[in-house]
């Protein structure tokens, strides 16, 4: 299998920056603001957000984990991934929430945490930040804050890694094995 | 065709009632055996049957089947049972009473022998309940059985559970010098069990008959031959210690004979977990577990307990083979175990089954083919079957003792498909079998 | 208003647990230890769930979950209605008073009909051993096991597992006594299996009438069985010496008429869980029973109702691990489902 680094770990720590000021710009400072990451990876992304939107603005925003097993379409017929515990700490209603996630692909995810998100209040309004957008959209979903665009192959995968989980922080684009 | 001379060319003739267990040629002639010789030159217009590579063994005897007619014909008819026998390699069949009406009168004894001559291909001998309707209350009336023709006593399906009426039984039939085989089993430790007491029964959370269930009654019965000098036979022995009860009680001369079934000889408790080996006793059950086909009585025990039974066979403890075939409907078994019937059918599969302990080389084929025809004939008294002797019946079983097959009861002539052997391999098999001088089965080339 | 700067942490999430592949739930006997963590793992989950103000998840959605009970049970029945309807499950309820099964119609038969209202799911509790593997041979519906005959209750021994590893933090090395009917109980069996494979150090407490002969015997010697290491003990102060986890099993009232003991009395007196037993056992001991109980009995109302009684949570447990099952399990695709 072939691999290619996309960002390395201070590319990533810029981007985030940028996306940090990126969210504050457009919700006009962090009143009402809440970052909902997406677990497994989307959830460390929004915690280092939500630091970084402290150390430019001098608040943070409260932070959730939000498992989206549950909400998913697309399990028939196959393995069930583990589920870990949803921690949304603070009330839903009538906050500007900021989903985010490690990598956008078909947008299902994303139609899935919204359902979710649903059922824990009503927002006044729900914005999606994502490290990476790799195209192929299957629903109608779009990012408003997106760290980098990395066009794909289908048959190619983005994983992000990041040290709360994997040890380090790096993307990588990784190709199937071709047939020579 | 009876009329035909047969001259079946070349075999392994092996006859335990003559002593002979060499290549011979068997002539059959006029519905007897005419001659068994090293070369016979048949007669003109005789059928010639090449045996060269098989076996040739007088026909099987069964003392123990069940054709559940009347009153069971779903399960089997004496049409379809005699048919599964002749395909089986078996030319007498001893039928137990266990029918509805139970054969506890002249009558059914008359109906039983009528359909045999209409409908059956093979010889049918009845035998008689011990107590009336097998209740275990009353004697049956022996005497008239016996007249009926009846060649033995049994309340198959139950023991004969009271002790003294067992003792008069046993008396009584005397007067008639006719055995009586008890279904060895004391019910208040039967219970309601389904299989074997012991791991398996305890994981699959399954009630377990213990072996004593069956040593208990073994001895009892034996205590009480002795002591009324009535001839006890123990059906289906199935333990370890049964096996050393027999022994002992046969070194000290009591009149006891017995009986091991094919499966006794071979499968284990094992089989209700859906295996036909002894592998995987503490692997997780699968959706094969619960093998209601495995589900008999006296239970399919422990591999110390088939190798005992094996050994007993070997040695002459255990006198005979005898196939308690049990044939059931497809619902009798569809349902879970506490549901289901008990029994096998075993009379197409019995050969296979037995041929195992010989190909592992744990009991010789002489000794097996002695304990399907010489053995048999000597508990029923008969000098004319059992034996290829000159004058005797011309039935005959001629067989492939390394034909391998897989058991596939969609083939059987039975009617009852139940075994736990489905799918499986054994080795053996009938090639013809030929009762009075007549063929009767024939395997398709 | 500014929050704190970090939400709290949830549970660990590090490392891809194993994903459960499986069509049934008849026994724990072929669970890996994988397999019940990450279902214990999932457990908690759906525990978070049923906090919620809106207890309703779209998972199940399209399903239908068929309770089939052959036995009255409202308790286990109720738990997995409810676990179904959260998971947004039709769950249908087939109970055995009033259905064809009275009118005499075979298993076999009621199962063809399941089969035709083509079920997702089929949950089914009934009092012959095997019963569910009977269904699972002849049906594509999943089978998960409520307690059949004398053999196994999963869902039960599962909740067990869950709440004793939620109070004491892990199973490895956790003593654990199950006292009582072990002979017949399916809730017993089944705990054996989940706790020995957890590493947990089980012993079982009953008279020699109530014990498996076989584990009475010599046999568990082989290196194999699975149950090696379990101890028996008849007696019951012994075996709560030092216990992490008391679980007492109801006692049949039947078992003295059938000759298994000489009197309920006699029992009560030997292995009642009283108060002067539970000072035997370790400082934060749980007592736990899987109901329903006859107080007085096997368990002292005292001990029953008292602090160290995790009873009532045990039923709260049994709804989250219900759902997590229900989850797990993989459901015919929609074109397996048709009936042939």
């Amino acid at each position: 299998m072939a691999t290619r680094t996309i960002l390395n770990a201070d590319e990533i720590r810029r981007t985030l920056a940028r996306m940090a000021h990126q969210v504050l710009e457009h919700n006009r400072g962090v009143e009402g603001l809440a970052l909902v990451g997406l677990l497994t990876r989307g959830y460390p992304i929004a915690q280092r957000l939500a630091t970084w939107i402290e150390t430019i603005e001098g608040a943070a925003p409260p932070v959730g984990a939000l498992d989206i097993s549950l909400y998913r379409d697309d399990l028939a017929g196959k393995m069930r991934p583990t589920i870990h515990r949803t921690d949304i700490p603070f009330p839903i209603e009538g906050r500007r929430v900021v989903l985010i996630d490690d990598v956008l692909y078909t947008g299902r995810s994303i139609r899935a945490a919204m359902d979710a998100l649903t059922d824990f209040g009503r927002a006044s309004s729900i914005q999606l930040g994502v490290l990476v957008d790799r195209g192929h959209r299957e629903l109608p979903i779009r990012a408003d804050f997106v760290g980098k665009n990395i066009p794909t192959a289908r048959d190619e995968e983005v994983a992000v890694r990041l040290a709360e989980i994997d040890g380090a922080d790096e993307v990588l684009i990784v190709n199937s094995v071709k047939t020579a | 065709m009876k009329s035909q001379p047969i001259l079946i060319k070349g075999g392994r003739v092996i006859d335990p009632a003559g002593g002979h267990d060499a290549r011979a040629d068997v002539l059959i002639k006029n519905g007897t055996i005419a001659d068994v010789a090293k070369t016979i030159a048949g007669p003109d217009g005789a059928r010639v049957i090449d045996a060269s590579g098989l076996v040739v063994a007088p026909g099987f005897i069964d003392l123990h089947t069940h054709l559940r007619e009347p009153g069971f014909e779903d399960k089997e008819t004496v049409a379809t049972g005699t048919r599964a026998a002749a395909k089986g390699g078996f030319t007498t069949l001893c039928a137990m009473p266990n029918t509805k009406p139970p054969a506890d009168n002249p009558a059914t004894i008359d109906y039983v022998l009528r359909k045999a001559r209409e409908d059956g291909v093979v010889r049918v001998l009845p035998i008689g309940c011990v107590t009336k309707a097998s209740a275990g209350k009353e004697l049956a009336e022996m005497g008239e059985l016996a007249q009926a023709g009846a060649v033995a006593f049994s309340d198959d399906g139950h023991p004969v559970g009271d002790d003294n009426l067992m003792r008069q039984a046993l008396a009584y039939a005397s007067a008639f010098d006719l055995p009586i085989s008890n279904h060895c089993e004391v019910d208040e430790l039967f219970q309601g069990g389904v299989m074997n007491e012991g791991w398996v029964a305890t994981r699959l959370g399954l009630r377990g008959v213990p072996n004593s269930a069956e040593e208990v009654m073994a001895a009892r019965d034996i205590s009480l031959a002795a002591l009324t000098g009535g001839r006890i036979h123990l059906a289906h022995i199935s333990t370890a210690g049964t096996v050393e009860i027999v022994r002992r009680a046969k070194e000290q001369g009591v009149a006891v004979t017995c009986e091991a079934t094919p499966h006794h000889l071979t499968l284990t408790e094992q089989a209700v977990l859906g295996r036909l080996d002894d592998n995987g006793p503490f692997e997780p059950l699968t959706t094969a577990s619960y093998n209601t086909y495995a589900k008999v009585n006296p239970p399919l025990r422990t591999r110390k307990d088939v190798d005992a039974v094996v050994r007993g066979l070997k040695d002459g403890v255990i006198d005979i083979i005898a196939t308690d075939h049990a044939p059931h409907n497809r619902t009798d078994k569809l349902c879970p175990m506490a549901e289901a019937a008990f029994g096998i059918s075993v009379l197409e599969t019995a050969l296979g089954s037995v041929l195992s302990p010989v190909h592992g080389k744990a009991v010789g084929l002489p000794r097996v083919i002695e304990a399907l025809t010489a053995a048999p004939a000597r508990i029923l008294k008969r000098t004319d079957i059992g034996t290829l002797r000159k004058g005797a019946q011309a039935d005959v079983v001629i067989f492939d003792p390394d034909a391998s097959w897989t058991v596939d009861t969609s083939k059987f002539v039975s009617k009852g498909k139940n075994t736990p052997l489905e799918g499986a391999t054994l080795k053996g098999r009938v090639t013809a079998t030929i009762f009075g001088g007549a063929v009767v089965y024939e395997a398709k080339a | 208003m500014t929050m704190p700067a970090r939400a709290r942490k949830p549970e660990p999430y590090a490392g891809a647990a194993v994903a459960l592949p499986r069509k049934h739930v008849l026994d724990l006997d072929d669970f890996t230890l994988d397999e019940i963590e990450t279902t214990l793992q999932n457990t908690d989950a759906m525990r978070e769930v049923l906090g919620r103000e809106i207890r309703k998840v779209p998972t199940l959605r399209g399903k239908t979950v068929l309770t089939v009970f052959y036995e009255a049970s409202t308790r286990t029945r109720v738990s997995f209605e409810q676990a179904g309807k959260v998971l947004s499950a039709d769950v249908i309820n087939v109970s055995s008073s009033g259905s064809s099964t009275e009118k005499g119609e075979s298993l076999y038969n009621t199962a063809l009909t399941l089969q035709a209202m083509n079920a997702d799911i089929i949950v089914m509790r009934h009092p012959h051993s095997g019963a569910p593997y009977f269904l699972a041979r002849h049906l594509k519906s999943c089978v998960i096991n409520a307690g059949d005959g004398t053999h196994a209750h999963p869902t039960q021994a599962l909740l067990d597992m869950y709440t004793m590893k939620r109070h004491f933090g892990k199973l490895q090395g956790l003593k654990v006594v199950i006292v009582g009917d072990i002979l017949y109980s399916r809730v017993g069996r089944s705990n054996l299996w989940g706790l020995t494979k957890a590493g947990a150090e089980v012993t079982l407490c009953a008279p020699p009438t109530l014990l498996p002969p076989d584990f009475m015997s010599t046999s568990r010697q082989h290196h194999d069985h699975p149950f090696a290491n379990v101890r028996v003990e008849t007696n019951v102060e012994k075996a709560v010496e030092g216990a992490h986890v008391v679980m007492a099993l109801r006692l049949q009232l039947e078992r003295q008429r059938s000759g298994h003991l000489p009197s309920l009395r006699e029992y009560s007196r030997m292995y009642c869980i009283n108060p002067r037993r539970m000072a035997l056992a370790h400082p934060d001991a749980l007592v736990m029973h899987p109901g329903p109980m006859n107080e007085g009995i096997e368990i002292d109302p005292e001990v029953a109702h008292g602090a160290r009684s995790v009873i009532e949570e045990q039923v709260t447990n049994g709804v989250a691990v219900r759902m997590a099952l229900l989850y797990s399990v993989v459901t015919p695709v929609p074109s397996e489902r048709r009936p042939s």
